[in-house]
């Protein structure tokens, strides 16, 4: 099994606050996240591809294609919008690193024909990012 | 938002990078001077010598759905500077770690060590531990020989 890894990026908007808790509790849960005119951040996505190498192509898929679907289901849908507000996926969810690399997971799993869906990892800043993989699924070490 | 049948499907960990600057000094007692020397090359100086070491520790658990959140980060960030980052920044691991006394402070002992002591976290569960020495080198540890330690 090879490993196919693509990283894009794109910026985004968000704030944290659960409409269940008090102004007071959203903002000692969520801190400066709970700022009501939310911020931002530059995202960095790496998708991660697993599969046998075609023995006509070389290739575990064809890059343009992913590069096609990340473009389509990702940066169509979330650059340079305001997650609570623009992406319908993630109305009723804090838009969190752990949500949004989830959404993003449900969104690729399907459209990824070739190979499988390995990982999904989401980088908020170079110090924090989610993780997401199949449930049961064999993690490979980086 | 209850979490869907698709999403437990998934299972998503929280990545967490932390920065310490420590010294060692790479050197068994047990072996020889020349044999240390060989082993270690540079690394066995004797005055020891120091990295900016890059930490990275993932968790898992599951996303509650009124926060989004595996775990809070304020509570990990306090809980690692408290078991990691207070012991070991600025600090010469193999003077100042009692667990360095009569282990080599390798990055690979440093990241056995360092699960041992992230083990206990209470809001989430440890996944492993990556340290980076330096840009060139990393090294991972997920709990598989916890008895490494105890013995």
């Amino acid at each position: 099994m090879v490993l196919l890894t693509r990283k894009i990026e794109f910026a985004a908007s968000h704030l944290y606050n659960n409409p269940a808790f008090s102004p007071e509790e959203n903002r000692r849960v969520f801190g400066k996240c709970n700022n009501p005119h939310g911020h931002g951040h530059n995202y960095t996505l790496e998708v991660t591809v697993a599969g046998e190498p075609d023995p006509v192509t070389g290739m575990v898929l064809d890059l343009k294609d992913l590069k096609e679907i990340l473009e389509r289901e990702v940066m169509q849908r979330m650059d340079h919008r305001f997650l609570n507000y623009e992406v319908p996926e993630l109305a009723g969810q804090i838009p969190t690193c752990e949500n949004i690399a989830r959404v993003i997971w449900n969104l690729l799993d399907p459209q990824i024909k070739q190979g499988k869906l390995h990982r999904v990892r989401l980088y908020e800043t170079p110090d924090l990012f989610a993780d997401c993989y199949r449930n049961g699924s064999e993690r490979t070490k980086a | 938002m209850s979490p869907s049948a698709q999403d437990a499907a998934v299972k998503t960990e929280l990545g967490r990078r932390y920065h310490f600057a420590a010294s060692h000094r790479l050197h068994n007692p047990a072996l020889s001077e020349e044999e240390n020397r060989r082993i270690y090359g540079k690394c066995n100086n004797p005055y020891g010598h120091g990295h900016n070491y890059t930490l990275e520790v993932l968790v898992s658990g599951e996303v509650d759905p009124a926060t989004g959140m595996i775990a809070n980060l304020a509570d990990l960030d306090g809980f690692v500077e408290r078991e990691v980052l207070e012991p070991f920044d600025h600090k010469s691991l193999n003077e100042d770690v009692a667990a360095f006394c009569s282990v080599v402070p390798t990055t690979e002992n440093l990241c056995i060590e360092i699960f041992r002591r992230l083990k206990p976290f209470p809001q989430a569960k440890l996944e492993r531990v990556r340290i980076q020495e330096t840009s060139n080198n990393s090294f991972e540890y997920a709990g598989d020989n916890p008895e490494a330690f105890e013995g």
